[in-house]
């Protein structure tokens, strides 16, 4: 057997073992690929302390979160102002509403570990009711957290229950606002707008025809 | 804002305080601010110091100086368009960002890759790997104190980036990488320009042994500065040859290729028990010279074939998630795109190896001597874009 | 010749020939060795050319390095101590200029000699540590502050193997007075042979070496640059300093360097007198010596400050605990034990 497929049979073993061992509210498991696991907001730091001592996952890669609301700023196929700009595209939007491991919530915060002796890793998410965006921090835990947390605090305004330094990590301290939510506009685009499906530009010598002839067809970018 | 007069009599009164207390000599201890402009940290980085003598109490790395956003306005910006973004975070082995933004990319549109491809990133990747460590080398001197391994290291290391600017166009932000391959195929007579380039690097990792690695002094300054003990390593998420330099041994070359040719090289993963200064300096200097040797097995072994799959011109990733992570210079670094089937990915995570790997640094820096922080923090190695992304 | 005695007969004449003098020679040593050191041997070293520009190779690269500092603003804190901070430099320099007139050059070319030679000297040079302590805590600066503090605990600690180290050849010498020791040294004998004297970088090795060490540590050269620690305290007590007064506390530093440098030169290796010549006492030494004597002094100055020099670009620093305890667990001990072999050589032999 090949590492690939020794790991995915661990992988295939640990996402048994998961889906007995916890109460997991969706999962999703893509062999060859990745592991995901999606918990119940209490039961967070709980999760990570089983996947800590009874699988050996020591390795703490990163927490973050995602915010599943459609920019209401533009840039997606499915946003008011592109539509109104380029058209309706002919092509319906991939229904996919949020994430692999499903999820109700707008915002879903997700971690993951790694085992490093087996090779294999696995992402849990967790959703956040919108009106209480709180959860316990994992710093008992993973130590590591420490600094993630601090960022998604600051990007998303998720709060973190008993983080001991709960202070701005790259925002400057009298910074307003949540960046990296959807409705926090991104000022750059909403002052110049965004240029279109623009991927060619005038060679020397050619008019602006031929660049816009250019860009139907053709086989490599 | 315009204090009023009560406020600002509480504030003179407090000042007032404050200096009766130092001449008092109870001295508390002085707060010193390493930075943000300063000579020993790779950039902006303040680290915010409490010093009793020369003994530090408590450190506090500050940061977000360099932040420039790039999860927000990669949401902005269709794939290609990320790639010249993602390229300027660590900038100094900048290949090396492209590579598991596109792998990850390339899984979600279930795309592979043509083998000479594949190929030619790996050599590159490798690359951008001698370009970053070999500054590393001589920079890790000179905050030691001694000044001239890092001319050698800029002057060797001059070779290599004349070899990526002839393959790529640009020393130190290619933007070569592409979602189904790479932009272009090498020029003539590339292959064995770069490995009189390798000969070179070689060179200076003998000299750095006995110059750097041998001296006394050097000796004295880092064996036993900075422990990090393994499990705590692992618990701060720290990776690269921080990480072996611990005793753990785990490289995602090895042990996660993904798209990349290392199964088809003989090659070693170094690891140190130590997991002190020196041992992170030993490590990474083997991992040089285990490059040149990985190199020199690479560029002889070039598939031939097409450089770029058969992928659309305007690029729609399919919906679905991925996190993609390799083996990058400064440790381990990866990609979590979210994709609604758009141009422009819905949300991009960089995990970034020295966000990692600084964050340690708060436990790691109590009771420790000021010169010895420099130490520690050199050893550490990270690159500012790196931590503020 | 007989109007130039009478012109400088009155002692004040002499005292302004005499600080003239002083003054030429240390700055023209600084500016040697900052030159063929600092631009040029460094460069080399790291594989680059330096100053090209400026004149021939560089070398009126000086002349416009002192334009530059000259026509700078005068700058400084507004927190500062402005009497300590402005006084600093001067103190620093003045302690230099004072030991370049114990250095003999030539049998009858010497600014003062005094019995007491190489003693004055050891004791106006730790007058530096006043003007370096004094830089570092009137520039209201905790950078400053720590460099300063550094350099005072590093440099009373390395005058004790630099006087120890001294104290052996003065006993095989005899007499405190640099003359005098120049003399012992083309005059006297190893073990009975006589061809080149007994130059005491022979009979005193254990005490030149620890003398370099010292020296190095004195001049807060790296590998005990502390003081400066380059990438730590940006530039330790000289932080604040620009301009002018920058230029000063550069112009001291090589100088003493380059007067330290003499000294070790007269103290070990003859001084301005060339192997193989013996003389019964000083006025039967030819006049040409005069004029040869001080060139090679200069030419032994720059072999010993190239050893220093050289030892400075190569070397990491040393961290101040390191430091300390290389100085007294280390180097005084070994001193000691040289002063005692050498008082038991000398009147055994």
């Amino acid at each position: 057997m090949t590492t690939d497929e020794r790991v995915d049979t661990t992988r295939a073993a640990v996402f048994d073992a998961l889906t007995s061992e916890l109460e997991l509210a969706g999962s999703h498991l893509a062999l060859g690929d990745d592991l995901w696991i999606r918990v119940s907001r209490d039961a967070w730091v709980d999760t990570f302390k089983h996947l800590r001592d009874k699988h050996g996952c020591k390795w703490f890669d990163f927490l973050s979160a995602i915010d599943w609301m459609p920019s209401p700023f533009g840039r997606s196929m499915d946003s008011e102002v592109d539509t109104i700009v380029h058209g309706k595209d002919s092509k319906e939007p991939d229904a996919m509403a949020t994430g692999v491991a499903g999820g109700e919530t707008r915002f879903q915060l997700l971690a993951r570990v790694y085992n490093v002796v087996e090779h294999w890793g696995v992402t849990v998410k967790a959703d956040l009711p919108d009106d209480d965006l709180s959860i316990a921090t994992l710093i008992p835990v993973f130590a590591g957290a420490n600094w993630h947390e601090r960022e998604a605090m600051e990007m998303f305004g998720i709060e973190f229950v008993g983080h001991p330094n709960p202070r701005k990590l790259y925002l400057p301290g009298a910074f307003e606002g949540f960046p990296l939510r959807k409705d926090f506009p991104l000022l750059a685009r909403m002052v110049k707008p965004w240029p279109g499906i623009v991927d060619v530009e005038q060679m020397p010598g050619e008019t602006e025809e031929e660049a816009e002839a250019g860009t139907e067809g053709g086989d490599a970018a | 804002m315009t204090m009023t007069e009560r406020e600002q009599l509480r504030y003179i009164a407090a000042q007032a305080a404050d200096a009766r207390v130092n001449l008092e000599l109870e001295t508390e201890g002085m707060t010193l601010n390493i930075g943000p402009q300063h000579p020993a940290t790779h950039g902006t980085l303040r680290v915010l110091v409490k010093l009793d003598g020369e003994q530090v109490v408590a450190a506090e790395p500050i940061m977000g100086y360099m932040h420039r956003g790039y999860e927000k306005l990669s949401e902005m910006r269709t794939y290609p368009q990320v790639t010249t973004l993602i390229n300027r975070i660590d900038w100094l082995g900048s290949f090396a960002n492209e590579v598991p933004f596109i792998l990850a990319a390339e899984k979600l549109m279930d795309v592979e890759a043509p083998p000479r491809a594949q190929h030619i990133r790996t050599i590159l990747f490798e690359l951008a790997r001698i370009a970053n460590v070999v500054l590393f080398l001589g920079d890790m001197a000179v905050q030691v104190g001694a000044i001239t391994p890092v001319f050698f290291a800029f002057r060797d290391r001059e070779h290599i980036l004349n070899m990526i600017e002839s393959a790529t166009g640009g020393r130190f932000h290619p933007n070569f990488d592409r979602i189904g391959g790479i932009k272009d195929d090498l020029p003539k007579g590339w292959i064995e320009e770069t490995r009189g380039a390798l000969k070179r690097i070689e060179a200076f990792c003998d000299e750095m042994e006995t110059l750097v690695l041998g001296n006394e002094i050097f000796q004295t300054r880092t064996r036993g500065i900075g422990v990090i003990p393994s499990d705590v390593a692992l618990q701060y998420g720290m990776s690269g040859a921080n990480l072996r330099a611990t005793g753990v041994d785990w490289d995602l070359r090895r042990d996660a290729p993904c798209g990349l040719v290392y199964d088809k090289v003989d090659w070693k993963v170094w690891t140190h028990p130590d997991g002190d200064s020196f041992a992170r300096y030993w490590v990474r200097l083997q991992e040089t010279r285990e490059a040149c040797k990985i190199l020199d097995q690479l560029l002889g072994t070039i598939p031939a074939g097409p450089i770029m799959a058969k992928v659309p011109r305007i690029i729609k990733v399919p919906a679905g998630e991925a996190y993609v992570e390799t083996e990058n210079p400064l440790g381990a670094m990866g990609y979590y795109i979210v994709s609604k089937g758009e141009l422009v990915p819905f949300r991009l995570k960089i995990r970034s190896a020295s966000f990692s790997n600084i964050s340690v640094t708060p436990w790691l820096l109590r009771g420790v001597y000021l010169p010895d922080v420099i130490t520690i923090l050199a050893s550490l190695y990270f690159i500012l874009g790196d931590i503020d992304r | 010749m007989n109007v130039l005695a009478n012109i400088l007969d009155p002692y004040w004449a002499k005292t302004i020939v005499r600080v003239v003098g002083a003054l030429a020679f240390a700055i023209l040593i600084a500016g040697t060795l900052v030159y063929v050191y600092l631009f040029k041997a460094v460069s080399f070293m790291q594989s680059r050319l330096g100053p090209m520009e400026a004149g021939p190779q560089g070398s009126m690269q000086l002349l416009a390095e002192v334009g530059k500092f000259l026509q700078k603003e005068d700058i400084y804190p507004t927190k500062a101590d402005r009497l300590l901070f402005k006084a600093a430099p001067y103190v620093v320099f003045m302690s230099t200029f004072l030991l370049v007139l114990i250095i003999p050059f030539g049998p009858d070319a010497w600014f003062a000699n005094l019995d007491v030679g190489i003693y004055f000297a050891l004791s106006v040079s730790s007058i530096s540590v006043i003007g370096i302590l004094m830089a570092g805590w009137s520039s209201a600066n905790k950078y400053s502050l720590l460099g300063g503090l550094r350099a005072a605990g590093q440099l009373i600690a390395y005058e004790l193997p630099l006087v120890l180290a001294v104290v052996g050849v003065v006993i095989q010498a005899g007499t405190l007075n640099m003359q005098g020791i120049v003399g012992a040294q083309a005059n006297g004998e190893i073990f009975g042979f006589g061809g080149i004297g007994n130059p005491y970088i022979l009979t005193q090795f254990v005490g030149f070496a620890i003398f370099m060490i010292s020296m190095q540590a004195e001049l807060t050269q790296t590998p005990f640059d502390m003081p400066i620690a380059e990438s730590e305290l940006v530039a330790g007590y000289l932080t604040e300093y620009s301009g002018m007064r920058f230029l000063l506390f550069f112009i001291a530093e090589f100088a003493t360097a380059g007067v330290f440098s003499a000294i070790a030169a007269v103290l070990f290796l003859g001084g301005w007198s060339l192997p193989g010549l013996h003389w019964e006492s000083l006025g039967d030494v030819s006049n040409v010596m005069n004029v040869v004597g001080p060139l090679v002094l200069i030419g032994k100055v720059m072999v010993l400050s190239f050893i220093i020099f050289w030892v400075r670009f190569t070397f990491p620093r040393f961290r101040e605990d390191q430091l300390q305890r290389l100085a007294w667990k280390f180097l005084i001990p070994i001193s000691l034990v040289n002063i005692a072999a050498t008082a038991v050589l000398k009147v055994a032999f």
